[in-house]
């Protein structure tokens, strides 16, 4: 079972994990993982764009790849758009299956594949000023273990 | 009598705004030369993919877009 959205509002992770929890009795455990927008001294907002006939579209296929990579019972991908401040969630991902590390690979797998393969771009403001933010060398690090 | 061109990320700033008509059919030369300066080399650099009608192009030199179609210049991806 698949809880795919992109929000143009607010981010819930609470009440999203009472329901995909409840979704999910068969489930031995659930893993998530709520990203935060850094609270940073320098980093007064944080904008995320998407493209909507790509980005929703991309995330199915990705929850799609998860779950036929680990056998699970559920998977949640939540993505924020719009301005967000520091201490906003901008991501949750939750995975369900009958034993933790499927559940815990799962949602690194999805996590790392958000961050910097899926239709999003982030620009953050600084000083009064926008600057796009493009993936680090990590970000493609971890990435890249999957493959 | 247009393809609609769509500008996401730092390409959109480049453009000066999110979309812009261009008079349609068009192809890859076509496009590039309807990108005037730093969007036109953004355009070619190689981390630069297009997006025909949402669907992404393998080889984006390969483009042809018809009147009405809508094509999408999208730069790297940072989410989460």
């Amino acid at each position: 079972m698949k809880d795919i959205r992109v929000l143009h509002g607010e981010l819930a992770p609470g009440p999203a994990m009472t329901a995909f929890n409840a979704a999910h009795p068969e489930a031995g455990g659930i893993v998530s993982f709520v990203g935060k927008v850094r609270p940073d001294r320098y980093v007064e907002e944080l904008e995320l764009k998407h493209y909507a006939p790509l980005t929703l579209k991309g995330m199915e296929e990705l929850a799609d790849a998860t779950l036929a990579r680990w056998p699970l019972d559920g998977v949640l991908l939540h993505h924020r758009t719009g301005v967000m401040r520091p201490g906003d969630p901008i991501v949750l991902v939750a995975a369900a299956a009958r034993h933790r590390r499927d559940a815990f690979e799962a949602a690194q797998f999805a996590m790392d594949h958000l961050k910097s393969d899926a239709w999003f771009w982030k620009r953050e403001k600084r000083a009064g000023e926008w600057h796009w933010i493009e993936p680090r060398d990590q970000d493609h690090a971890d990435l890249a273990r999957w493959s | 009598m247009t393809v609609k061109l769509v500008f996401l990320g730092k390409l959109a700033d480049l453009a000066g705004a999110a979309e812009k008509d261009v008079p349609g059919p068009l192809d890859w030369r076509g496009l590039l030369e309807a990108l005037p300066g730093p969007l036109g080399e953004a355009a070619r650099g190689e981390k630069v993919k297009l997006a025909l009608n949402g669907t992404v192009l393998a080889d984006k030199t390969a483009l042809a877009a018809r009147t009405g179609d809508e094509v999408a210049l999208l730069p790297p991806v940072s989410g989460g």
